[in-house]
């Protein structure tokens, strides 16, 4: 079946580097420094991620840190909580544009 | 909820047969575990010594865990018979060996478990109870929290999650609640409180077919959450990782996720493991009396090496030190991440 994503395709992701080896070293660096454990632990950066990977609906995304998560600790539950996190957000930020539509029609109406 | 199943016995599954279990994780065609042991510098892998004396005191159990690799139940017959009990107590009286592990099944459900805890203590033994919590709020196990402490018994008690719906879904219905009201328990006899001697660690593996994460990490977590939500106090968190045997096995052909997490297991090999293996310092005695490496190679029915004594009657801990361990593709779940053993991650 002909399909745009494939699950097997993740364990390719490193082959972004063969064509930019410099920018590919620079980005897994940066990236396994964002993970690693800081201010806030790995488990929090993980339902972060979580979260942030169901607002660009990355299915690789969503895979890998679902894994992540559940072995950082997290449950189904809060791994739950984290996504409508995300979709509270979203929902949000559509709707707080709404200030900006009613000023508008409160400028060109009667 | 899934549903607890009986033991793979019960069901008469293929898989209750520990050589097919063998036959199915060496059918994989992954690295032989002794290649990645030897790449690490261990060519053969051998014991250093003896500082568990680890006992199976029996497959029987109130529980029937999804993930358990003994296939215990409440329906199992197999229990340590008193020549091997008497050849056991003996052997660790002969030695030097500093703690006793009792495991199972159950291990109070033995009908000389208060018996084997007297003995080894009068011997100035460590002893350690892996204790499923529940147990002891079953009316003839009660005595169990205050016998425990009353020996200085160090707790070993498994709970995978700090949430009723994960817990109850690898142990089974109602088994949180019990847990929780357990360990209130032995917090109440000074059980993990700081200072009072008396130790209990948890013990928690995955609940599905994925690793485990950063033991301190998860502790301080746990510490958190369990002080916060019940009140619950414990001294140190083991996490491990869930070995392709049994129960768990049967779990991962069920869900298609068999070759998957192998292949976790194998990529996630760290060679600074291999030096802290458990299976490098435990004795494992199983109820009939024959000696493994480890509990793992005891529910594979894989024994100690040809040139060691096979069972506790004939075994002297000279005799045992320095054996040769015995491996199979299944000791990739020792070895993988930060390590795994009966006492957690192992680096």
């Amino acid at each position: 079946m002909d399909t745009y994503y494939h699950p097997k395709d993740l364990a390719h992701f490193p082959d972004i580097g063969k064509d930019a080896p410099e920018l590919w070293q620079k980005f897994l660096a940066w990236y396994n420094a964002v993970f690693a454990e800081g201010a806030l632990s790995e488990r929090e950066k993980a339902l972060i991620a979580l979260a942030v990977a169901h607002t660009v609906q990355c299915p690789y995304c969503i895979d890998a840190y679902s894994t992540a998560c559940l072995e950082k600790g997290s449950d189904i539950e809060q791994m739950t909580e984290a996504i409508h996190v995300a979709a509270a957000i979203r929902g949000g930020s559509s709707l707080v544009h709404g200030v900006q539509m009613r000023n508008h029609v409160d400028k060109v109406s009667m | 909820m899934a549903k607890v199943l009986p033991t793979l016995r019960k069901q008469q599954h293929p898989l209750a047969d520990s050589a097919y279990q063998r036959r199915l994780l060496d059918d994989l065609s992954l690295r032989p575990f002794a290649e990645a042991a030897a790449s690490a510098g261990h060519r053969p892998l051998k014991a250093a010594g003896i500082s568990v004396l680890q006992l199976n005191v029996g497959k029987r159990c109130n529980q029937t865990c999804a993930h358990c690799h003994v296939d215990a139940g409440p329906e199992r017959k197999e229990v340590m018979t008193r020549a091997v009990l008497e050849a056991a107590l003996n052997f660790l009286a002969q030695s030097d060996i500093p703690m006793l592990d009792i495991t199972g099944g159950a291990p109070e459900m033995h009908p000389d478990f208060r018996e084997i805890v007297e003995r080894a203590t009068a011997l100035g033994r460590h002893v350690m109870d892996r204790c499923n919590l529940s147990i002891t709020r079953l009316p003839n196990y009660s005595y169990l929290p205050e016998f425990l402490a009353e020996y200085r018994v160090e707790v070993v008690a498994s709970l995978p999650s700090y949430a009723a719906k994960t817990t109850d879904t690898q142990r089974g219905e109602g088994v949180f609640e019990d847990s929780i009201a357990a360990l209130q328990h032995f917090n109440r006899l000074g059980y993990g409180k700081e200072g009072s001697g008396l130790i209990l660690n948890l013990v928690t593996n995955p609940v599905g077919a994925f690793l485990p994460g950063n033991q301190h990490s998860l502790e301080r977590d746990w510490k958190a959450q369990m002080k916060r939500r019940y009140g619950i106090e414990f001294n140190h968190l083991y996490t491990i990782t869930n070995m392709p045997i049994s129960r768990f096995l049967d779990f991962l052909l069920r869900s298609g996720n068999l070759e998957a997490y192998l292949e976790k297991l194998v990529t996630a090999f760290n060679p600074t493991t291999v030096e802290g293996l458990m299976c490098r310092t435990t004795l494992s005695v199983g109820w009939d009396g024959r000696l493994y490496d480890c509990d793992f190679n005891q529910m594979l029915d894989l024994g100690v090496g040809p040139q060691a004594p096979q069972t506790i009657f004939e075994a002297t801990p000279e005799s045992l030190s320095q054996r040769v361990i015995q491996l199979g593709q299944h000791c990739y779940g020792c070895t993988a991440g930060l390590g795994s053993s009966c006492g957690g991650a192992t680096v």
